[in-house]
């Protein structure tokens, strides 16, 4: 499949299925050159097995998809060349330290001896791992693990580099962490495809965004289209009187279509930006709904959800 | 973090084939290195099993204690080679369990070179195994008749017969996906092969039918070869039979298990 030259990454009605069920059921994805992109769906969507098919460790059962200007199915070697790949769970030997990991992987990629050992050395030292370089992975805490993990991906500088939700499981710091490493790797030149179940992360770093569920996409586009579907944010309002929740919830939905928590004692409706909000409050206080508790949020998954299907994601039926 | 990041490195000149596979095999060592328990796993029950029927039985068995070692000694290192395979393919359904396969998978290496790996540190396992048993069994008494050389020529019996049984672990290991299943699933194959084998004692006591089994279990023949080389009684017979099990496990199951790793 001929791709244009500015595309890092270019599918066409990519399909996967695992006995009956569907997982990547026709994606039609294009990102550019140097982009960080994200793929945003709950558990499920085909996130992984998307990545898995451009990594070219599944084979896809059909459509067509070019990484770099090479064909994932006819040139699988050459993708591999030009790729890498931070899977959703480690993908480190635990046993090793992780100056060992780095060093075993810069020498398959081809650094002999005392490169590969610097290889190892600038990659730990970039990544705050240098203190922590001969100790067993198996020691490591959840963040220094995908640090490790993210280094053991950029032995050789990839094209392309796919990140399977790289900041599930870390706590705040170490997911800030990861994510001013993700915009330095992107302002080096490098494409990056991530998938992430919190919108806020894509917010944060992507230029564009596939929103997909049950392996289709439902939407794209810039964060700001999104949010001109989605609403930019959420207020959330909580009545110090559960009695006064209906009466509420009906003041609130002349504005959008509301959601109520799942203990039932919050309401949440999405809000064009802060000064809505401010004038929704003021109106819902002004008919009498006493407030215990508000707050303004970006819109959750299932709230996007909500928005651009009318209908909250489907559980999955595993 | 700083400007490391932003610095492109290229990719260096395409490694061989070789090269790669020695990566491997230099990992299977640092795993020695790491994780020398494994060597307890795979040397304590053979050890148990020496000491307790040499001792406990023996002499009911053979006449004395150091008659019957010098019979079970071989057979005994029969079964830790069969046994330790078991572990490699714990270890290979470790290794798919935790994605690292995905990462080397996803590598432009030689597809093959993870699997190299895997058989180096299962061969340096059997080696240390063997050895460290025949230590002890010539501590205890045992005297191999055929000297070194009969030694030497049994190790490499030993290592065609790991590498052999090797593939089925293997498999195994990649078609369950806990490692602790494998381990019940291999002992469940291995304790009848083994028991119903000439390993501990000489079947001419037992029915018919069992006997039947027991001369023609592939454990057996491998066991009785093992003996002619540690004692110089060796045939080339008894070596031809005794290898058609490796040679065949090998034959069937290498591209089982390559067609396996590359549709995972
Ligand atoms: N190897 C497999 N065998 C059978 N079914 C699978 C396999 N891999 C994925 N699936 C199914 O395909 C669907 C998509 O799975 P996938 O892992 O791609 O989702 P995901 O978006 O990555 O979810 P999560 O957020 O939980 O990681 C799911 O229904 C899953 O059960
Ligand atoms: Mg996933």
């Amino acid at each position: 499949m001929s791709q244009p030259p500015d595309l890092a990454i270019s599918t066409r009605g990519l399909t996967r299925s695992f006995g009956p069920v569907k997982a990547v059921a026709g994606i039609d994805l294009d990102v550019p050159k140097g982009m960080i992109f994200a793929v945003l769906g709950p558990n499920g969507a085909g996130k992984t097995t998307l990545l898995r098919m451009l990594a070219t460790l599944l084979p896809p059962d059909g459509g067509s998809a070019s990484v770099m200007g090479h064909d994932l199915r006819a040139d699988p070697d050459a993708v591999r060349g030009v790729i890498a790949m931070t899977g959703q769970f480690a993908s480190l030997d635990e046993d090793l330290t992780g100056r060992e990991n780095l060093v075993m992987l810069s020498r398959l990629w081809g650094f002999a001896g005392r490169a590969a050992r610097d290889r190892a050395t600038d990659l730990l030292a970039a990544f705050d791992l240098a203190d922590a370089g001969n100790r067993q992975v198996n020691t490591y805490s959840g963040g220094m693990r995908r640090r490790l993990d993210i280094a053991a991906s950029l032995i050789v500088t990839p094209g392309v580099l796919f990140l399977d939700e790289p900041t599930t499981g870390l706590d705040p710091t170490a997911r800030q962490s990861v994510w001013r490493l993700i915009r330095q790797l992107a302002a080096s030149g490098v494409t990056i495809l991530l998938t992430t179940q919190y919108l806020e992360e894509a917010d944060q770093l992507a230029a564009r965004i596939a929103v997909i569920d049950k392996g289709r996409k439902i939407a794209e586009g810039t964060s700001r289209q999104l949010k001109a579907q989605t609403g930019s944010g959420v207020l959330h309002v909580t009545p110090s009187d559960p009695g006064q929740l209906e009466a509420a919830e009906a003041m609130l939905a002349t504005t959008g279509p509301v959601q109520r928590s799942a203990e039932g004692a919050t309401l949440s409706v999405p809000v064009q930006d802060a000064a809505s909000a401010h004038d929704l409050l003021a109106r819902l206080i002004a008919s009498g709904v006493e407030v215990a508790d508000f707050s303004m949020g970006q819109p959750s998954l299932e709230e996007v959800f909500f928005a651009l299907t009318g209908a909250p994601p489907e559980e999955e039926t595993a | 973090m700083t400007d490391a990041l932003l610095k492109r490195v290229e990719r260096p000149a395409k490694p061989s084939a070789l090269s790669n596979a020695m990566v491997f095999g230099w990992r299977a060592v640092l795993k020695f290195k790491h994780v020398p328990e494994q060597l307890f796993d795979l040397v304590m029950t053979p050890i148990m099993f020496t000491l307790l029927f040499t001792f406990v039985f023996g002499g009911a068995l053979a006449g004395t204690p150091g008659s019957y070692l010098q019979f079970f000694l071989p057979g005994i290192l029969v079964q830790t080679v069969v046994f330790n395979a078991v572990y490699s393919g714990m270890g290979l359904s470790t290794d798919f369990s935790k994605g690292l396969f995905d990462r080397f998978r996803s590598l432009p290496i030689w597809s093959l070179a993870p699997f190299t790996g895997l058989m180096v540190g299962d061969l340096m396992r059997h080696l240390i195994a063997g050895g460290i048993i025949l230590g002890i069994g010539l501590i205890l008494g045992y005297r191999p008749e055929a000297g070194v050389m009969g030694v030497v020529l049994a190790f490499a019996m030993l290592l065609a017969m790991g590498f052999g049984f090797g593939w089925v672990f293997l498999v195994l290991g990649m078609m369950v996906r806990t490692p602790t299943t494998v381990m019940t699933l291999g002992f469940t194959i291995l304790f009848p092969v083994t028991f119903a084998s000439n390993i501990m004692v000489d079947p001419a006591t037992m029915p018919d039918w069992l006997r039947g089994f027991v001369e023609v279990n592939p454990v057996s023949l491998m066991t009785t070869a093992l003996r002619g080389l540690m004692d110089g009684t060796a045939t080339a017979g008894m070596l031809a039979v005794a290898l058609i099990a490796p040679v065949l496990l090998t034959v069937l199951l290498a591209p089982v298990t390559l067609m396996l790793y590359r549709r995972k």
